[in-house]
């Protein structure tokens, strides 16, 4: 297990900056899951630590060794690095067991280390004789995995490796890569536009736009304070609504007084309040009211409402309630709604 | 795997440094290429030393002359009338094949397909013992038309076979009956395979010698080897080379700019459905006459001609001549060896469009194109002149003639292998990088198992060609060379044909692995 750091990571194609003074630590045998929207520089990231590109500045450190440096490169094949590509990139030419035995020097092509990692990946033995066409895509990316851990390297570093399975494999298949993952303790990276895989990864979080990294911790903590708006868009459904901060734990917005949980507003006294629509609570007006229903959309499971708020600034709402409530409402009806827990305030726009 | 062990250092852009897969060409890899570039050009260098040397006062004469006027005449009459027909036969015989109910269409696509296997000089050998009269335009058209029209026929059958068939349903759905289709939206889809193989064809019409002198039909071709045989390399076969050197440039530029920018591909995900086919109701007895006479005329007439004379000459004695055995033997040697070096050739050529895409890439791996659009006749009299002026140690020698096949037909080879390596995703060396093993060491292991059938492809290709060849083997051979089609030709040209019958049956032989697996390239790649 060895930390991996990365100090002033910087890469552009031709004139294209791709990423930008990039720093970020993943502690030895941890998981970190970076995330960003296409084209924000999160693959490339991935490339320059596996050394398949070279990083135009900055240091890329594996424990004691220096991997990337001004004047110094060390080559993909000598850096201890496992990689698992988007569609698992198992060679077609060989088996499930060649595949796996691919990566293991020759003098220990021990056969019980093929098995192990087949266990590790909750791959059924019965496999190892298969050709990678003859996989299903989860199978296909779990081999994948079982081939990069096979040689025991310092770091895994996944590229979007369940993107390419639907929705229901895509699923169990990350299950069973972070379960084998865990099991074997070796420090990770994942890179995914997916926020929901990004969130469960587990260990830490980093969050990439524009080819900078703009906030790095534990999931909860970034989801909890999102350093912007616009990441709290990315990372989940927000709700922003105008807000004036009116004290030291409270802002008043469209939705009532809502305590602050983060101020980020740096004291200036209108802002924008971020809460996330799980905090809401809503009900049928009975009195006074804040919001009304602008339309309400059947979703099979769960109805989706459409909500307007009451007041000068009427901002629109989007609420899911459980499907046997939706028929309790309807397009103009008057609600009660409340805010749960309390927001991040954030200076205007 | 450690990663702290035997940590190794290496400059950014180093070839060993990890730095392939991005547009960057490794320098190496360059100047290889352009190595061999320079090499291939050599036959366009001799045309324009022709023109520098003999100088535009000695060649005006040369050129502006009425014999010149007279094979100019007929060479464009050929390449005129001869093309369309081809592309009627090709494109029509790949509908009626891949598109309509025609009883028993796996056998005519195969009948279509055979006389690729007959090399066209073995054809017109065929034609002229049948039927004696043949010669001048006529015969050179009916002799070429029925020898060349698969080289419109295989891609316009992939190209018809990759079609979506919702287009031409969209189209009916807009009013189009099925003849307004075929015109509006199936023709212009076929665009670039009609002009790529029109191309081929026009090429192979201008360059064949063989063929045409059997039927005393005079070409450009015919009478530079003729100017050869009676005055050498010497400035009136180098005029005429000059002129067919132009036609030549000339339909490779017009095809380059006839093709458009429009695009072609299928655009939407998923699977293309099958087509239905057209029914061909009444007119069904109609077409399998009129495919049972190409058959006939392609294939039956030519391999009846070679039994025939087998039967004459006797069975025994005809395959008792001494030479068979060399001449079997040199050419597998020949053309094999032709067929390794151009497949090592052209590996630098597709590896670096293939990876490292952009002009420099196209550019180099357009002078394969440039060199093999030169008529075989060109290429040999410029390596006559080279190997004599600067390396006479190599005049007359196998290398030469295993360069000439290389330059001749290196884009059978070039093709098959840049999508070969095109398909083998970088992903899978990164991969096998990130497991421990050197870049070189990757591609050994993980690139070249899946270039196999590729390699093979394209040696089998550039065999075949090679094997069949005739006009450069003839100027450039070693003395006492002895390949099947210098013998056939050796023979048939003594008029002996019971003599050169063998050979003509063993070329056909030969030919036939090679044109099995282009029609099974074919069908696949329409299938893709």
């Amino acid at each position: 297990m060895t930390t991996l750091a990365l100090s002033g990571v910087a890469k552009s194609f031709g004139r294209v900056p791709v990423l930008r003074d990039v720093s970020l630590t993943v502690p030895a045998g941890t998981r970190m899951a970076v995330v960003g929207a296409s084209g924000s520089g999160k693959s490339t990231l991935l490339r320059l630590i596996a050394g398949f590109e070279h990083a135009d500045e900055g240091e890329i450190r594996l424990g004691d060794s220096m991997l990337t440096a001004p004047g110094r490169f060390v080559a993909a094949h000598r850096r201890g690095i496992g990689y698992v590509a988007q569609d698992g990139a198992l060679f077609p030419h060989l088996t499930v067991e060649q595949n796996l035995r691919f990566g293991l020097p020759r003098r220990r092509r021990d056969p019980a280390r093929v098995q192990e990692v087949m266990e590790l990946a909750s791959l059924d033995p019965a496999l190892a004789g298969r050709y990678p066409h003859q996989l299903s895509g989860g199978q296909q990316q779990r081999v994948a995995l079982a081939r990069a851990l096979a040689p025991r390297p310092a770091v895994i570093l996944l590229d979007e490796p369940f993107s390419a399975l639907d929705t229901g494999l895509r699923e169990q298949t990350r299950q069973a890569v972070i379960d084998a993952l865990e099991a074997s303790g070796v420090t990770t990276v994942l890179v995914t536009h997916d926020h929901d895989e990004a969130l469960s990864f587990g260990g830490q979080i980093a969050v990439i736009a524009g080819g900078r990294l703009v906030q790095s911790g534990p999931p909860a903590a970034v989801f909890d304070n999102p350093v912007s708006t616009e990441i709290a868009a990315f990372l989940g459904a927000a709700i922003v609504l105008p807000a004036s901060f009116t004290g030291p734990d409270g802002a008043e917005c469209a939705l009532g007084r809502v305590p602050v949980r983060h101020d980020r507003s740096d004291g200036s006294p209108g802002g924008r309040l971020l809460i996330r629509p799980a905090q809401l609570g809503l009900s049928p007006a009975n009195g006074t009211h804040n919001a009304v229903v602008e339309d309400v959309r059947p979703r099979g499971s769960h109805a989706e409402l459409l909500l307007r708020t009451a007041g000068s600034a009427q901002v629109l709402i989007p609420l899911r309630v459980p499907a046997h409530e939706g028929p309790e409402y309807h397009a103009g009806m008057r609600v009660s709604v409340t805010v749960n827990g309390g927001g991040v305030l954030y200076p205007p726009d | 795997m450690a990663a702290t062990d035997s940590l190794q250092t290496s400059r950014p852009g180093d070839a060993g440094a990890g730095a392939d897969g991005g547009s960057r060409p490794p320098v190496a890899l360059v100047v290889v290429a352009a190595v061999l570039a320079a090499v291939l050009l050599v036959p366009l260098g001799y045309v324009v030393s022709v023109v520098v040397d003999v100088g535009w006062g000695t060649l005006e004469p040369l050129i502006f002359r009425p014999r010149v006027g007279e094979l100019l005449v007929n060479t464009v009459l050929l390449v005129v009338l001869g093309v369309p027909l081809t592309v009627l036969l090709g494109v029509g015989g790949a509908w009626l094949v891949e598109r309509t109910t025609l009883p028993a269409r796996r056998f005519w696509a195969v009948v279509l397909v055979a006389p690729l296997a007959i090399p066209a000089f073995v054809s017109s050998y065929g034609w002229a013992s049948a039927v004696p009269s043949i010669h001048g335009l006529s015969g050179g058209l009916l002799v070429s038309v029925l020898a060349y029209y698969p080289l419109v026929y295989l891609p316009a059958m992939a190209a018809i076979r990759g079609l979506d068939p919702a287009l031409e349903e969209s189209a009916r759905s807009l009013g189009l009956g099925s003849w307004a289709v075929f015109g509006r939206v199936v023709l212009p889809q076929l665009r670039l395979a009609v002009l790529g193989g029109g191309l081929i064809v026009a090429l192979h019409l201008l360059a064949e010698y063989g063929a045409f002198a059997f039927i005393r039909f005079d070409t450009f071709t015919t009478a530079i080897v003729v100017q050869y045989q009676s005055t050498f390399a010497g400035p009136a076969a180098g005029a005429l080379g000059v002129v067919l050197s132009a036609l030549c440039l000339t339909l490779l530029v017009a095809e380059a700019g006839a093709r458009g920018r429009a695009r072609y591909a299928r655009v939407g995900s998923g699977v293309a459905r099958a087509a239905v086919p057209q029914r061909l109701g009444v007119l069904t007895p109609l077409v399998l006459l009129a495919l049972t006479a190409l058959g006939v005329a392609a294939v039956a007439v030519p391999l009846a001609s070679v039994v025939r004379w087998l039967g004459r000459g006797g069975w025994g004695g005809a395959w008792s001549q001494p030479e068979l055995p060399q001449a079997l033997t040199q050419t597998v040697l020949l053309a094999g060896g032709g067929a390794v070096t151009a497949v090592l050739v052209a590996l630098p050529l597709a590896w670096l469009t293939a990876r490292h895409p952009g002009p420099l890439a196209r550019l180099l791996e357009g002078t394969s194109y440039v060199a093999a659009s030169l008529p075989a006749i060109i290429v040999a009299l410029a390596l006559v002149t080279v190997t004599l002026r600067i390396l006479p140690g190599l005049y007359q020698t196998a290398f030469t003639v295993v360069l000439a096949y290389v330059m001749i037909f290196l884009p059978r080879a070039v093709v098959p292998l840049r999508s070969g390596i095109a398909q083998a995703p970088v992903a899978l060396e990164e991969m096998a990088r990130s497991l421990g093993y050197p870049p070189i060491v990757a591609r050994l292991r993980v690139t070249l198992p899946l270039l196999v059938p590729s390699i093979a492809a394209g040696a089998a290709l550039v065999g075949l060609g090679a094997a069949n060849e005739l006009t450069a083997t003839l100027l450039l051979a070693p003395t006492g060379t002895r390949t099947l089609a210098t013998q056939f030709w050796s023979q048939a040209s003594a008029i002996d044909y019971p003599a050169a019958a063998p050979y003509a049956l063993l070329l056909i032989l030969l030919s036939v692995p090679a044109v099995a697996l282009m029609f099974a390239q074919s069908r696949r790649r329409g299938a893709r």
